[in-house]
């Protein structure tokens, strides 16, 4: 491994690592999050680390990062050997974070948000900021990384390219060693995409390690020194220098006994029960989506995030109003004011963020389930807890929902259960159409298939059915179709014949078949 | 629930006991009777109160509701010869328009709660001062409502009633009685209805209730309406108590008292969480405590002081035992998890 970097490109000498990480492992019930993981980080490098979602990724990053403990293995910072850190211990050896989601102040100014809780300060005990040092001294960590905005710009006027600069300041200014990105290219165009490349070559040319975790594997071939697959826990490859190629990488990601087996619908898909005609979605006010959902199909919509997927399941269920178009149940115009209009027309949508939309999590798992059909559990309104119980009970034993008590709350089931339980909320309805928004996010590989079962059985039950995901096997594994999806637009269709990851890929990014 | 619920019937009791044994006048027939009709006509007003803290929000406009309602109501039946159950009505239809005019702003122009009831708190009260240009309302000489008196101020022995009058117990007030009825029949309504569950799921998680397809505009304007109408019908009960209403002052800092037995009885001002027996019981301990102070001779200055400061500690206490119940719980599911261990490993 350490020999052939020397064939890369990079002439600096091979340095000791500063950072050793050995056998690693976390387990959690039922899931081993990363086994027996182990990786030398030195100066100056650039390190992709890719995988599937759930492949061990977060898992990794949290344990540097101090938020969570490994079960087992040893972390070498500098000759020093921890068992585990703390956040205090990984600011201190110079490991920064920009995740996915930004921790930024969006009511402070970008100098305040690069220096909070260690403002430069003044008048002894009056402690007040030295807005003017502030501003001073964050000035030359902006110019290093280009930035074309001044230290007094509010974070709230930034676009999200430059908000992640802010974030990057933020760990020079910490004078950080290594800086962990994590999927920072997922929702930035083209242009903002390849600026942020050239930032990370930057860091690079200044001796700081950048790990890049990306699903984007072309950024990856271009940026990394050195690239790390994980799957399932564990490392199936590292490659270096020329070994590093977008089919070498696919390959180790997808594991076959991850394959998702596509399962072929009992008959042909019938007649358009939901469709979409010129609907423009508020996030992007000027391009119309034209969709047909077919009754006993499952129809993949696949896209990068920020599609504008989810607007658009948001508008068929009628959680938002669509800025123009029309919205077609069985071939007849519809309006839905709120979603309660949706849901008694038999549309009904599992939402993409499961704690915060899907679920009430401190309602138990039975009134979870009877909550969008309470009526029907209730005489003159008053609900019956009996009636209630026997359906839950019902939806247990349908759907496996691993729980030992249904009237133990919803917040104290794991990812998979709590999502079988939005999905028992639908199914003891009567559905004409499910919208699933990303349905197996975060969920383990066996939740996973018996989710796949439920949609197939659902369209071989004549229940027409949409999938928004962001998994790229699991797109191509149980889509009878797919649409891509590409900046507020459906940038082509394709048949299960045309499925490839290539296809969707190329219609993802917006060029044509 | 229920044992918070116990906890606070436990400290009423012992309230009770301290105060009856310093002072036997306590639980002198007249005295019991008297803060039972307190009970009542505070209890009515803050059973609504709880069910916008249910949602999530707040109704700082109801002392000023009952104000200026309670002069209107006045108003109509002893000077504008309006027939009593017809202003009755009338008063109860303009606080439930008050509490369909806030839900709405609430939820249609997304105010924030405490900023339109507030507003509601400071033009009500303005209203009820204009309306009786700052006079005192009430009832000229010799003007009387037997039946609308018997119903408001009335008290009755239950016990001799009910049984023919072999046995006999206190007389008592029929607010009392009314705020029962009210409270079973809102203790239905939140705890076994369709619209009660509703409630929780809105209070707990607007967002998730919206993705289940409940009509959480509906819901929460609801909740409104409820105890605003509330509010109208303890402003009836307040004027035939009082008889004369000066409307600077009428009311002033009920809604404090609502929200108090509210956090008292185990609500959530963050929404979601809370019951009716606990709201009942707030209000008992509320009036229990203003009742020690006159019978303990604590200056009556200090009535609020001693309120505040029994409230304070009642929710640090209910705090701390929460976090030591939960300390326990996560304890007793390391056990758990670490004898469950050896079988998840393999």
């Amino acid at each position: 491994m350490t020999a052939s970097t020397s064939a890369a490109a990079d002439l600096r000498p091979a340095t000791e690592p500063f950072l050793r990480l050995t056998s690693l492992r976390k387990t959690y019930p039922g899931v081993v999050a990363l086994s027996d993981f182990s990786m030398d980080v030195r100066p100056g490098e650039i390190i992709g680390l890719v995988g599937e979602n759930g492949a061990g990724k977060s898992t990794l990053m949290n344990i540097l990062g101090g938020v969570i403990e490994p079960d087992r293995g040893a972390m070498e910072i500098d000759g020093v050997t921890h068992s585990s850190l703390t956040v205090a211990d990984s600011m201190a050896a110079g490991i920064a974070f920009v995740h996915q989601e930004l921790n930024l102040f969006d009511n402070l100014d970008v100098a305040a948000n690069v220096y909070i809780g260690r403002e430069p300060r003044k008048y002894g005990f009056l402690e007040l900021i030295d807005a003017e040092k502030l501003h001073r001294t964050v000035e030359p960590f902006l110019d290093q990384l280009g930035a074309t905005f001044s230290p007094e710009t509010p974070v709230a006027k930034l676009s999200l390219a430059q908000q992640q600069l802010v974030e990057i300041a933020k760990a020079l200014s910490l004078k950080s060693r290594l800086v962990i990105l994590d999927e920072p290219t997922s929702s930035l165009p083209l242009a903002e995409t390849e600026r942020l490349l050239e930032v990370v070559a930057g860091l690079k040319a200044r001796g700081i390690t950048v790990i890049f975790i990306s699903h984007r594997l072309n950024e990856v071939v271009h940026t990394s020194d050195r690239v790390i697959v994980l799957r399932d826990g564990k490392t199936v490859g590292e490659l270096t220098g020329a070994e590093i190629d977008h089919d070498t990488m696919v390959r180790l990601m997808v594991g076959r006994d991850l394959k998702v087996n596509y399962v072929s619908p009992a008959k042909p898909g019938g007649d358009a029960v939901l469709s979409a005609q010129g609907v423009r979605t508020a996030t992007y006010p000027g391009r119309e989506i034209d969709l047909d959902l077919h009754a006993g199909e499952i129809l993949g919509l696949a896209g990068l995030v920020g599609a504008g997927r989810t607007e658009l399941a948001r508008v068929l269920f009628g959680i938002d109003r669509p800025e123009g178009g029309r919205v077609l149940l069985d071939g007849k115009d519809v309006q839905f004011a709120t979603s309660a209009d949706a849901v008694k027309a038999g549309i009904f949508l599992v939402p993409e963020d499961r704690k915060g939309a899907g679920l009430v999590l401190d309602l138990s798992i039975a009134e979870n389930i009877t909550l969008p059909d309470l009526r029907s559990y209730a005489r003159s309104n008053v609900v019956s807890q009996d009636a209630e119980i026997a359906r839950a009970e019902r939806s247990r034993t349908e759907l496996d929902i691993r729980a030992p008590d249904l009237t133990q709350r919803a917040s104290s089931l794991s990812g998979g259960n709590q999502q079988k339980v939005v999905l028992a909320k639908w199914l003891a309805m009567k559905p004409k159409a499910i919208i699933f928004d990303e349905p197996t996010r975060g969920i383990d590989v066996g939740a996973k298939a018996e989710i796949y079962r439920l949609m197939r059985e659902l369209s071989d039950s004549g229940v027409a059915v949409l999938m928004i995901s962001s998994d790229m096997e699991e797109v191509i594994g149980v889509s009878d179709r797919v649409s891509v999806m590409h900046e507020g637009r459906i940038q082509g269709t394709l048949d299960r014949a045309d499925c490839s990851e290539e296809n969707i890929l190329r219609l993802a990014v917006g060029k044509p078949l | 629930m229920l044992k918070k619920d116990l906890g606070l019937l436990v400290l009423i009791f012992v309230v009770g006991a301290v105060v009856a044994t310093i002072n036997p006048r306590f639980l002198s027939t007249i005295n019991i009777a008297n803060t039972a009709n307190l009970v009542g006509l505070f209890g009515i007003f803050s059973i609504g109160q709880g069910f916008v803290i249910i949602t999530g929000g707040i109704e700082l406009s109801v002392g000023s509701i009952i104000a200026v309602l309670g002069v209107v109501f006045v108003d109509l039946i002893a000077n504008k010869d309006v027939w009593w159950p017809l202003a009755a009505l009338l008063v109860l239809a303009i606080g439930m328009v008050m509490g369909l005019v806030h839900g709405l702003l609430v939820t249609k122009l997304k105010l924030q709660p405490f900023v339109v009831t507030l507003c509601g708190l400071l033009i009500y009260r303005g209203v009820a001062r204009f309306y009786t240009k700052d006079a005192t309302a009430g009832f000229p000489f010799g003007v009387n409502f037997p039946d609308l008196e018997w119903i408001t101020t009335g008290r009755t022995d239950i016990v001799s009633v009910l049984t023919g009058g072999s046995f006999h117990s206190i007389l008592i007030p029929h607010s009392f009685f009314v705020m029962l009825v009210i409270a079973a029949a809102m203790w239905v309504v939140l705890h076994r209805s369709v619209f009660g569950r509703y409630l929780y799921a809105v209070g707990k998680n607007e967002e998730a209730a919206r993705f289940s397809g409940i009509r959480t505009t509906r819901v929460i304007v609801a909740a409104y309406m409820i105890c605003t109408t509330l509010a109208a019908l303890a402003a009836i009960y307040f004027a035939m108590y009082t008889r004369s209403i000066l409307p600077s002052g009428h009311g002033s800092f009920y809604e404090l008292y609502a929200i108090a037995a509210a956090v008292l009885g185990g609500f959530s001002l963050r929404g979601g969480e809370g019951s009716i027996v606990g709201v009942v019981l707030g209000t008992i301990l509320l009036q229990v405590l203003q009742n020690l102070v006159n019978l303990l001779g604590i200056p009556s200055s200090l009535n609020f002081a001693v309120m505040g400061s029994v409230i304070l500690i009642g929710v640090i206490a209910d705090q701390q035992f929460a976090m030591f119940r939960q300390r326990r719980e996560v304890a007793r599911g390391r056990l758990a998890a670490s004898t469950a261990m050896p079988e998840a490993a393999e």
